[in-house]
Parts: structure tokens; C-alpha cells; sequence
């Protein structure tokens, strides 16, 4: 293991830009950040972009809100650096129109007329292709002397019901460009996404709907040819008692004369049945949360994608907690 | 310390005839569908005839309601008790043609749904959903069937989405740039347009070079099409919105006891009252309760006695589980008490972790009384 990862020999070798989806709540701005920070290791740039205004990397990385501006946020062992971007859309497209028409005072006379409105809210696709367009230009980018600017993209996506549309915005905006400038763009963010240099990786807890989700979104993503990564286990708990204490457990019947000795034995005062009433519903729970987990940890067996277990931290997410998963992601071969 | 928050109390809420809305909003992933559908259950058992508004494509819960799927028509779900439960989901794209239907000739209609940007528009998830959600809740308000009406709020990449995307989408239907696009169709090309303005040129320039001929084009028919609805579509929108200011709506801010989403929740909390918007209070998912009967710190002394004299490993493991779940529970306490601390009139109640997903009408059954036993969270172990 310890080899793999000075001799850097990862699972996504050849991979730049790398898509991070899952259903709400599954920590996925928390595992694009760590795999950012796992990628940066070793005096890599990584660029971490953030699509959804939510400014949840700054809050992760415990900086001010990011402004539209590529800032250093975080520094990963042995020197590599983490960048990131907190993608504005109207900014983006009054940029984008700067840039491809060179037409910087029409971007303000067009946010006044509500056209600036018409394409980061109305317009179907419109606002997605601008979204995944900054994306795919920071990952094309180079310096003067021809390297790329960043070694890595990390993209904390939209969740994964919305990824599959999110990331196809050549059928998006099919239905209203079928040529033009829009679709020009969306033909180059297209070639980006699609290529080889790209992964969509989905993050997951072991719960039913957000593996449903997850094998929906990777079902969803193969039918539209879009390159998928892997899968990112997060939270998993960890069994706390022996298998089986565990299956008694599960079944609502561990010894409680048992218990109610050890509590006596372990000198708590106090109302000893009680206690260990207390102590083995609180097992049974945990029996029976750990067999879910197992029966989803199955159901995702049949998926082919390699699999990531990020540990849950019990302390709660801080700057410490992300290195520790940038570590596991290393480890694991992720990065 | 802080002071523990007002109870909210949810049956009562329930009961009150007067309570003819309530809108569920939170972040993504903290069970806004879930506490809609039980909250569904729990009314019409207590008599209220109800129907929920989902935009969750989940299809585990229709199937936990007893449906094989959830589509734009209200269906009867089977809960016993005095009063009767539908549910719907909505499909957005449904009911914009129905709206185009509804209101112009059968010939503007057929143009209408023909025209390709009104087809994009309508099956785009970005707006159009809050939007659509929205008619669908006056519609559904107007039709006075039933006598509470329960919205599970969009999935949108932030919960204010809900909120505003009406208003913006009614801001650019009636806009300028609507305007500007439906004049040249209307007064029959160049002229009318230089009749405008100046900088018009330059502007269709622009948008010309931007958006393309064929896209434009696409809109202007759209908008030449459309016009006589714009009017209609900004009422009923201003219609809604005022209707969830009543005092019969109540918005229920649902979070999960992390740090995203009560985040997420203070910020809408906030904006309800910026609003002029009756909150009725805040609900917290998947909680874990502090125990009274055994602290953190007592747990984990006690654990560590066992294990060195190497006695009663399966109590000392449970001992263990119970350290962790406290500090847990500490943890979420905290973050409780710092959500209270800023808005401590918002009453709240708690539906404890369960072990598994709600799978059936029981399940909902159990969130629903959860739900209504109240929310006084325990005191923090010492």
C-alpha cells in the first residue's frame, strides 16, 4: 500500500478532470475536498470548483466566503497546493461573453434587460453549460511554457439526480441550438467530459436510497456514454460489537442478566436494569443498522467500479478530519 | 447554557382547521419528502382530508404510501382514521401544457407546445419546477377538494431556490428583454424595432452572436404565442405568493443536526421572515437523544474499568457504543442550542435516527408520532 502511493500508481492515472456526485446529505463536497487535498500530494495544483453557491468548500477549508477567483485554500503534505473556485454563473457568462466576443460592456447592458437572468435561471441547459464550461476550461488551461496550469480538476457537482442532464449539455441545449455559438461551446465542453480525462465518481453512504441513486446515476451515466469513476463509500460504521453478539443483537435477544452483571462489575451506580436496558437497545440498533449496511454493501458488489471506504469521523468534519481522509482516498489508491 | 426552545407542537398544527398549507423546505438529503408524507398520514388519520405535493421522484415512497407510482393526479391512499390522504407528484412538463391549454385557443396551444424553446422550457429542471410547483399548490388551493394541503419544496442546489425562482421567471416573462424579443414579430420587423431604441441594433446584435439566429427566432415565436398568457402567468404567481403569506400556511424548516444543513435552515428561517411568511417551526431528522441515565464520561470510565480487569467484553463493547452515541448526541446538541441561540422563538421538534429507511405506511406512522411527541431536547450530560 505504502508503495502504491510514493510511487503514485492510482487507480485514475491519465484522469484531469474528476466529477464528484451523490444524493444530498451523503458528504459530497466533503469527499471532493479530500480528494482535491489527496490529488494536490506530493506539489501537485489541484483545482477544487464549486457549481451550486453553496460556498461549502469555504466552510470545509474554514476560509471566507470565495469570491468568483481562483484562491489557495489549502496546502497538501509534501508541498502541493489546493485551489478554489466557487463558480458565479452570471459572472461566468458576462466572462464568457468577454472572452469568446469581447463584449464586456454588453454583459452589463444585458444583465439589466434580464437576459443574464434569461440564461442562469430560464434558459433550459443554458446555465449548465456555462457551469461545466468554466470547469472545462480551467482543466485545458496552460501556462506559457505549454504544461497545464492545474495537474487536477475536482468538480463538486450537482447531486446525482440532476448529474446525468447536468453533465450531457449537448442533448441539454440540443432542443434550442442545433448550430451557433452555444452549441460551438457545448461541442467543446462535450469533448472535455467525455474524453478519457474525465471521471465521474458517486458518493454514497450504506443506506438504501443513496445506492439506489447510485446505481441509477451510474446505469443513467453508461447509457449516455459519460465516463464513470468510482464509487465513494462514506460513513461507514464500523461493527462495535463481535459477530455474534452482533447477531443476538439483531434479534433483540443479548444476554441482559449479562449485562446487568457488567454493570454492577463496572461499579455504576445507579439503577443497573435500567442501564442495561438502555445498553442493548442502543445494541440492537446498531445490529440492525450494521446488517443494513452489509445488505447494501452487497446490492453494490454488482457494480464494477472501484470502491473507496472513507471512515466515519467521530468527531465531526474539520481541516484535521479532511487530511485524514485524504489519507484513506491515498491509501486506497483513489489518488 | 442556553434555553431549551419552544415545543413545536404538530398535532395541534394539524387540528387547527385554520391550517390550510403547510410547506416543507429544507436542504437536500434531510428528509423533507418523508416528513411530508408523514405528516400526510398523521392529519388525515386525525381527520383532515389531505393531500401531499411531492417533487421527489422517489418512487420508494409511493410505494411506502401503498402505490406502484405517484403521478399529476392526485391519488387515494388507504390510511383509515376519519379523514382521507391523496398524493401527487408533480410532473412539471404536465402541467405547463396544461396551463398552455387551459388558457389559449386550441390552434396557439398546438403552436405552443410545437414551438422547441417552449419544450426545453418546460422540461428544464432549473426554475421551471419551483415554478410549476408553485401553480400546481394554487391550482390545488383553488379547487377547494381538499382541506390541507401538504408541499414537499423542490430538491433545488439551495432551499431559497423555492422562493424565488417564481418570481424571477414571472420578472422575465413580463421583463424588457421579453419585450424587446416579442416587438420585432409583433410590429412586423425592422421598423418596429428602430422605433425602440438606439441601442437596439447593438442588443439583438449581442444576442444574435450569443444565442444564436435559430434560437432566437425560436423565442420570439414562443413569446409572439405566449403573449396574451404572460399577463395570467404573473397573477396567478403573485396570486400564490401572497397566499403563502396567510396566516392558514405554515412552513415547517426541516434539517438534519449538522452543521450544511441547520446552516441552511437559519438562512431560510431568515428569509420566511424577510418575507412576511408564517413559520410554524423547525423540524430535526435522524436526532440522537441524549440518555439521562448515563453520561459520555460515566460510559466511558465505566468501559475502561472492565476492559483492564478484562471482564464482561460484550457490556464493556456496549459501554463503548454508548460513549460514542453520547458524544454524538452532545455534538448535535450543540448545534441545536446554536441554531436556538439565534432564533430562540422558532418552536422545534425532534424525530429521533431510525435504524432503518421508512419503508411502509407504519413506518410513516412512527415518524408521524415522533413527529408530535415534541422536541425538549435533554439536558447536556455534565
Amino acid at each position: 500500500m505504502v508503495d502504491q502511493v510514493s510511487a503514485r500508481d492510482t487507480d485514475w492515472d491519465g484522469v484531469r478532470l474528476h466529477v464528484v456526485t451523490g444524493k444530498g446529505g451523503t458528504g459530497k463536497t466533503t469527499v471532493a475536498a479530500a480528494l482535491a487535498l489527496a490529488l494536490a500530494a506530493g506539489g501537485r495544483k489541484v483545482l477544487l470548483v464549486e457549481v451550486e453557491g453553496r460556498q461549502g468548500i469555504a466552510q470545509l477549508f474554514d476560509v471566507p466566503p470565495l469570491p468568483y477567483e481562483e484562491r489557495r485554500v489549502a496546502v497538501a503534505p509534501d508541498g502541493g497546493d489546493v485551489y478554489a473556485l466557487a463558480v458565479d454563473t452570471e459572472e461566468a457568462l458576462v466572462e464568457y461573453l468577454e472572452m469568446f466576443y469581447n463584449l464586456k460592456r454588453a454583459g452589463k447592458a444585458m444583465s439589466k434587460l434580464g437576459v443574464v437572468d434569461f440564461v442562469t435561471t430560464i434558459a433550459p441547459g443554458l446555465r449548465d453549460v456555462i457551469l461545466t464550461g468554466k470547469t472545462s476550461e480551467a482543466v485545458r488551461r496552460r501556462r506559457k511554457d505549454g504544461a497545464f496550469v492545474y495537474d487536477a480538476v475536482v468538480m463538486d457537482a450537482p447531486p446525482t439526480g440532476r448529474i446525468t442532464k447536468f453533465l450531457n449539455v449537448n442533448d441539454e441545449v440540443s432542443g434550442l441550438a442545433k448550430v451557433g455559438p452555444i452549441r460551438n461551446h457545448a461541442d467543446t465542453v462535450m469533448k472535455v467530459v467525455r474524453s478519457p480525462e474525465t471521471a465521474v465518481h458517486f458518493v454514497t453512504l450504506l443506506e438504501e436510497m443513496p445506492v439506489q441513486e447510485t446505481m441509477d446515476g451510474i446505469h443513467d451515466l453508461g447509457q449516455v456514454g459519460l465516463p464513470v469513476g468510482g464509487v465513494f463509500v462514506n460513513m461507514e460504521h464500523a461493527p462495535l460489537l463481535p459477530p455474534e453478539d452482533l447477531a443476538a443483537a439483531a434479534l433483540g435477544e443479548l444476554d441482559t442478566g449479562e449485562i446487568v452483571q457488567g454493570v454492577k462489575a463496572a461499579g455504576l451506580e445507579g439503577d443497573a436494569a435500567e442501564i442495561a436496558g438502555v445498553l442493548a437497545a442502543e445494541g440492537t440498533e446498531h445490529a440492525r443498522r450494521t446488517a443494513l449496511q452489509a445488505r447494501e454493501k452487497e446490492r453494490l458488489e454488482t457494480v464494477e467500479q472501484p470502491r473507496y471506504a472513507l471512515p466515519l469521523l467521530p468527531d465531526g468534519m474539520d481541516l484535521a478530519g479532511l487530511h485524514e481522509l485524504a489519507r484513506a482516498l491515498r491509501e486506497q489508491g483513489a489518488a | 447554557m442556553t434555553t431549551a426552545p419552544p415545543v413545536l407542537d404538530v398535532d395541534a398544527l394539524l387540528d387547527d382547521p385554520g391550517t390550510r398549507i403547510i410547506v416543507c423546505c429544507g436542504s437536500g438529503g434531510v428528509g423533507k419528502t418523508t416528513t411530508a408524507a408523514a405528516l400526510g398520514v398523521r392529519a388525515a388519520e386525525r381527520g383532515r382530508d389531505a393531500v401531499v405535493l411531492t417533487v421527489d421522484p422517489a418512487r420508494r415512497l409511493a410505494q411506502s404510501m401503498g402505490l406502484s407510482e405517484l403521478d399529476n393526479n392526485p391519488r387515494r391512499i388507504e390510511v383509515g382514521g376519519d379523514g382521507e390522504l391523496h398524493a401527487m407528484m408533480l410532473d412539471m412538463k404536465r402541467t405547463f401544457d396544461e396551463i398552455v391549454e387551459a388558457h389559449s385557443d386550441p390552434e396557439r396551444a398546438r403552436q405552443i407546445l410545437a414551438n422547441p424553446f417552449y419544450q426545453s422550457l418546460s422540461s428544464s429542471l432549473s426554475g421551471t419546477q419551483e415554478y410549476m410547483a408553485m401553480e400546481k399548490l394554487g391550482q390545488l388551493h383553488r379547487s377547494g377538494a381538499w382541506d390541507l394541503i401538504i408541499v414537499d419544496t423542490p430538491p433545488s442546489r439551495n432551499a431559497l431556490d423555492f422562493l424565488d425562482a417564481p418570481e424571477r421567471m414571472g420578472r422575465f416573462l413580463d421583463g424588457r428583454f421579453m419585450k424587446i424579443l416579442a416587438a420585432p414579430a409583433k410590429s412586423g420587423g425592422r421598423l418596429g424595432v428602430k422605433v425602440i431604441s438606439a441601442g437596439f441594433g447593438m442588443f439583438t446584435g449581442v444576442i444574435n452572436k450569443v444565442l444564436g439566429v435559430q434560437l432566437l427566432r425560436d423565442v420570439q415565436t414562443f413569446v409572439a404565442a405566449f403573449d396574451t398568457m404572460f399577463g395570467g402567468f404573473r397573477e396567478r404567481a403573485e396570486k400564490t405568493y401572497r397566499l403563502l403569506q396567510t396566516p392558514g400556511t405554515a412552513f415547517l424548516v426541516v434539517a438534519a443536526p449538522e452543521p450544511d444543513a441547520l446552516r441552511e435552515a437559519s438562512y431560510f428561517v431568515e428569509r420566511l421572515a424577510q418575507e412576511g411568511m408564517p413559520l410554524a417551526g423547525l423540524v430535526v431528522n435522524r436526532v440522537h437523544e441524549c440518555e439521562p441515565s448515563l453520561s459520555a464520561a460515566r460510559a466511558q470510565a465505566a468501559a475502561e474499568n472492565l476492559e483492564e480487569r478484562g471482564e464482561h467484553p460484550l457490556t464493556s463493547a456496549l459501554l463503548r457504543m454508548h460513549t460514542d452515541r453520547m458524544q454524538l448526541a452532545a455534538r448535535e446538541e450543540r448545534l441545536r442550542a446554536r441554531f436556538t441561540s439565534a432564533h430562540p422563538n422558532v418552536p422545534v421538534t425532534a424525530v429521533p435516527a431510525q435504524a432503518e429507511d421508512v419503508h411502509d405506511l407504519e413506518g410513516l406512522r412512527r415518524v408521524g408520532e415522533d413527529l408530535s411527541l415534541g422536541a425538549a431536547p435533554a439536558e447536556p450530560a455534565a
